[in-house]
């Protein structure tokens, strides 16, 4: 089913994202999970999701600045917080993002995730999952299913309250 | 000729090469050593390196000896993925006669994105950095008695570890300013970040003419050199370069000069013993001091990984 923006309460995409999880957690039989954010809407995300899906553990956070397929023409970011992650070795990981757009931030995520490890299995929730996938990259979970013209931009702005914005940029 | 702000920075103000601190914003020490931060735990994860310069190839252009400077910067380029080629050019083509930009013309036929240099001449990055093409960038791995930059660098990122607070610190450089581009580096970025109070502490021999233009107050003895500071930076006496009766003796500057624990007790209980290596263990400081509870001497090594990540994540990552 796909959603308008006028439609979208964030507060209701987490209750459905985290069932969602909590379904394929049990249907997959994950042990003790690792939850992780991507850096920033993704962890605030998470977050929310950990006290729903009552996983104990400290969450991760994951930067993926390092990892980023446009460095050399976008140059560093300024402002890099290092990532913050336990070995990701054997554990299920439950990756968490706000928006999967194009898949390359997942793409990026995916790599940081295996040089801290070899992972058991790694599921991947999104708050909204949007038209307009460059790589062959999907959801195991998400909020809500939108579609948008090529030139909008959903963001979401937090950490309290979390909203979602759409923009326009040119194309 | 350029002058070497112009040459360190792209018209889009981006940080292109790394030849001195001096002429650089606060600013921009300040992003250099909050990159290096966030550099700082990838030796501790399983796989101990980012793809940031993944498909890039960096030579270590070397013309003196270094065993630190130039391990820590190759080890820098491999964590960020880079291809790394050493050069050691004494043993090498200018041995043979090749100038110094025919040696940077050949490598850059080659495809190369990084020079690092490391140069008996005062200049010789500079020179380097004026010749070669756009996307080239240069970092200046110590230049003659000119300056150290990373070093430098990696100092404040130690200090800054231990002493959040760089307006409120005494710092004590002592030793052999009269040869050392590190304390010239050290100087210049101390002063940019802010430090109220910096103290050059050396035999008049070992000061450098007018040293007080940069902004020092000298001492001429240690033990009031030391009262009070909070930081102590130890400096190598480069016995390689003393030519003519700068010192009677070793033993004697040791007797004069070396840090010892009861001299260090003059100082702050707190206080941090830095060195730059190589240490001259009882010629400029006690083997007690060295390796005693205030030394960060070997933390400075492992931040010197970090800092040199940064600076080179940084002018590699101009953008376009």
């Amino acid at each position: 089913m796909k959603s308008t923006i006028a439609e979208l309460d964030v507060e209701a995409l987490i209750a459905s994202l985290g069932e969602c999880l909590s379904k394929q957690m049990d249907e997959r039989g994950l042990r003790d999970p690792l939850l992780v954010g991507i850096h920033t809407g993704g962890v605030w995300v998470a977050e929310r999701l950990k006290q729903r899906l009552a996983i104990s553990g400290a969450l991760g956070q994951l930067n993926i600045s390092f990892y980023r397929d446009d460095f050399s023409r976008l140059g560093m970011h300024p402002e890099v917080r290092p990532s913050q992650l336990p070995s990701t070795e054997d554990r299920d990981v439950i990756l968490i993002d706000d928006v999967l757009y194009s898949g390359r931030t997942v793409r990026a995520a995916l790599n940081e995730l295996f040089d801290y490890g070899r992972p058991r299995q790694v599921l991947l929730g999104v708050l909204i999952e949007r038209n307009g996938r460059e790589l062959p990259i999907q959801a195991d979970c998400r909020g809500a299913r939108i579609e948008l013209a090529p030139g909008q931009r959903i963001k979401l702005t937090g950490p309290s309250p979390l909203r979602l914005e759409l923009h326009t940029v040119d194309v | 000729m350029i002058p070497v702000h112009d040459l360190q920075l792209d018209p889009q103000g981006n940080l292109r090469h790394f030849l001195t601190v001096e002429g650089l914003s606060r600013e921009w020490l300040v992003r250099i050593l909050d990159t290096a931060e966030s550099f700082g735990s990838v030796h501790e994860r399983a796989v101990k390196k980012v793809p940031l310069l993944r498909g890039k190839t960096v030579v270590n252009l070397f013309f003196e000896t270094s065993t630190r400077t130039r391990t820590t910067f190759e080890l820098a380029a491999k964590r960020l993925s880079a291809d790394v080629l050493n050069i050691n050019v004494w043993v090498s083509a200018t041995a043979k006669g090749e100038t110094l930009l025919d040696t940077i013309r050949n490598l850059e036929a080659m495809s190369v994105d990084m020079f690092v240099v490391r140069h008996p001449d005062s200049g010789a990055a500079h020179f380097i950095a004026r010749h070669v093409e756009p996307h080239v960038s240069v970092i200046n791995a110590g230049d003659g008695r000119h300056a150290h930059p990373t070093q430098a660098m990696l100092d404040l990122f130690t200090i800054r570890r231990h002493q959040a607070d760089f307006s409120r610190l005494k710092v004590a450089i002592v030793g052999d300013l009269l040869h050392s581009r590190v304390a010239r580096s050290q100087i210049h970025a101390l002063k940019i970040l802010g430090v109220p109070e910096v103290r050059v502490v050396a035999p008049k021999t070992l000061l450098p003419v007018a040293v007080e233009t940069l902004g020092v107050r000298p001492f001429h003895g240690l033990e009031q050199g030391l009262e009070g500071v909070d930081v102590i930076i130890m400096l190598r006496l480069q016995k390689e370069r003393m030519q003519g009766a700068l010192l009677p003796s070793e033993r004697e500057y040791f007797r004069c000069f070396g840090l010892t624990p009861e001299r260090l007790a003059r100082a702050k209980p707190d206080v941090l013993v830095m060195h730059p290596g190589p240490i001259n263990r009882g010629v400029e400081i006690s083997s007690e001091v060295a390796d005693g509870p205030h030394s960060v001497v070997l933390e400075q090594v492992g931040h010197g990984v970090a800092i040199r990540m940064a600076v080179m994540a940084l002018t590699m990552g101009r953008g376009q």
